[in-house]
């Protein structure tokens, strides 16, 4: 298979690739450095997205396939912690700006 | 049939929720949103997902759910008793856990292909490019971030040697050669765990020798690594949200790795290759920056109490003591005697940008006493006292007056501008970046060494006295 042929087949995502690039440059252009670090928190945890990959992985594995079932497995628990973990700090560390604006 | 139009809303409030959580008043609904669209995504695919080479839909649910709620109550535990001061750890360990995620499931789907027999899985070199770059950004991203996170625990220091740039490029180079070979030439198992070993091994190399006021830079780039890895899943299984999840966060998170080394005003290239807080040769040595003077508690209490304007000066120092509770008692007692007391956050003030607005506002410090640099500044002439507490690079007129300091350039506090300075360290130890700062030889500072946490008490107490 060729590149350009490559290029062809995937024209859909690549559209999508170069698109979901500007919209993630143009919606954090103008955060205050306040909020630098509760933002790559935020998107700490939106990257543990790839969780859903390891439920694919393991969901198909076939039930004696004990190599994809026990990595699948660690992967999952390691997304889900990428997950859940970094929504809930992302929350902590906001729950304290409120805090402070109602007062 | 409904999966598709679940993965549409749960990548819109994905882009939602990055847009909010860059406004302050927005913020916190905005990480919920993201994170109720994340649920939505994990639940459809679960029940919904249809594998499109056998038709069928997902099995081995008591993996799957054991595997969430097992992740869900340690990072849930994690994240709640993690002290405000290790956050910058916390997320560093998280987005490892991520990139961790991204290399296995590359393992396994390689391991998968390479059951096959050979004439299939050649024709197949699309895949096996997106499993391997999946495999190579996801453990970099890994171990880098385990790294990241000892070095800001303090469990590992830094460590650098002659050569290790060049030494580190070779490996990047031999990592993707050894990659270009097995895409050209797929049956190769034993290649690609080589390349799995030397991609963590770049990893950890990449982070060693930055020092540890970069760190929060090398995060954020850790970061958008990790997004990168989790699009190529999506590559993989043609799965709409995982791609635009990952390639948002990729994206954004490069910006925001940007704009904090411009926060610093650092370049990103100086950040990585710099060997910043290594080799402290640049300014000469404590003995030309002559002597600097002790300042008794009781002194430094009533040089306060009879101040008409203090402004405080939070760093690191104030962090690791967590004494931000204790700091708002003295600003309390001073205000009661009719001392106005405001607080100076620099921007990277701590390890992490914001980390002293969060550690405040937890200990109730009012948001209007939170100056923010130029206004500050523009306050400091008129300010009798400034206390600064374990705060150190962040002051350093060096940023200033002196072009060949490491951080020259850097904006600053012109704390020095003041009637008077009390500077509370641990001892004259360097800061971060590892420089002497000339502010504290100065006439009109005076130091006060000790625990932040333990002065502070010690000053509250005596206040009371007076």
């Amino acid at each position: 298979m060729t590149f350009l042929e490559f290029i062809n087949h995937h024209q859909q995502i690549i559209y999508i690739v170069i698109l979901m690039i500007f919209v993630g440059i143009v919606i954090i252009g103008r955060v205050p450095s306040v909020l630098h670090t509760p933002l790559m928190s935020g998107a700490n945890a939106i990257h543990g997205v790839v969780v859903i990959g390891s439920i694919i992985v393991i969901g198909k594995a076939a039930p004696d396939n004990y190599f994809a079932l026990g990595l699948g497995f660690l992967a999952v628990i390691l997304g889900t912690l990428n997950v859940v973990g970094g929504f809930v700090v992302t929350d902590r560390m906001l729950e304290m700006f409120k805090n402070k604006k109602s007062k | 049939m409904l999966l598709v139009p679940i993965y549409i809303v749960s990548s819109v409030s994905f882009i939602l929720g990055l847009k909010m959580l860059s406004h302050p008043a927005t913020a916190r609904n905005g990480n919920l949103a993201a994170a109720a669209g994340m649920a939505l995504a994990i639940f459809a695919t679960i029940f919904m997902y249809i594998d499109p080479e056998t038709g069928q839909g997902l099995h081995n649910y008591g993996w799957i759910f054991s595997g969430l709620i097992l992740g869900s109550i340690v990072g849930t535990l994690a994240a709640k008793r993690v002290q405000m001061t290790a956050m910058p750890e916390m997320v560093s360990l998280f987005n490892g856990m991520g990139g961790a995620c991204a290399a296995l499931i590359s393992l396994i789907e390689y391991q998968h292909l390479s059951h096959q027999d050979i004439s299939s899985i050649s024709g197949q070199k699309g895949m096996i490019l997106i499993i391997v770059l999946g495999l190579i950004i996801g453990s970099v991203s890994f171990a880098g971030s385990m790294i990241a996170y000892g070095k800001l625990n303090g469990k590992i220091g830094d460590f650098s040697f002659k050569g290790q740039n060049i030494l580190s490029i070779l490996l990047l180079l031999i990592i993707i050669g050894l990659a270009v070979s097995l895409v050209m030439n797929p049956g190769q198992p034993v290649l690609f765990y080589v390349i799995f070993v030397l991609s963590l091994l770049y990893g950890a190399f990449f982070v060693f020798p930055i020092g540890g006021a970069d760190m929060p830079v090398v995060i954020s780039l850790l970061n958008s690594f990790t997004g990168v890895a989790a699009a190529f899943g999506g590559f993989l299984y043609d799965n709409m949200v995982m791609l635009t999840g990952g390639i948002l966060v990729g994206a954004a998170g490069t910006l925001l790795t940007i704009l904090m080394c411009k926060a610093m005003n650092r370049s990103l290239l100086n950040v990585l290759i710099g060997n910043f807080g290594g080799n402290a040769s640049s300014s000469g040595g404590t003995s030309e920056m002559g002597s600097y003077k002790e300042v008794s508690l009781s002194d430094a209490a009533v040089q306060m109490a009879y101040a008409n304007r203090v402004i405080i000066v939070p760093g690191y120092g104030l962090a690791v003591a967590q004494a931000q509770h204790v700091c708002h008692e003295l600003e309390g007692i001073l205000e009661e005697r009719g001392v106005e007391v405001t607080y100076a956050i620099h921007p990277v003030a701590g390890r992490m940008p914001g980390h002293m607005n969060v550690l405040l506002a937890e200990a109730d410090v009012s948001y209007d006493k939170l100056e923010e640099m130029e206004k500050a500044n523009d306050d400091f002439p008129k300010t009798d006292v400034v206390l600064i507490l374990g705060a150190n690079d962040v002051v350093n007129p060096a940023a200033k007056t002196d072009p060949t300091s490491p951080i020259y350039g850097m904006p600053i506090l012109e704390v020095e501008k003041a009637k008077s300075v009390i500077v509370n360290k641990r001892s004259m130890k360097p800061g971060y970046a590892g420089i002497e700062n000339a502010l504290f030889f100065q006439p009109k500072t005076s130091m006060l060494f000790g625990d932040a946490k333990k002065v502070l008490q010690e000053l509250v107490a005596e206040l009371k006295t007076i």
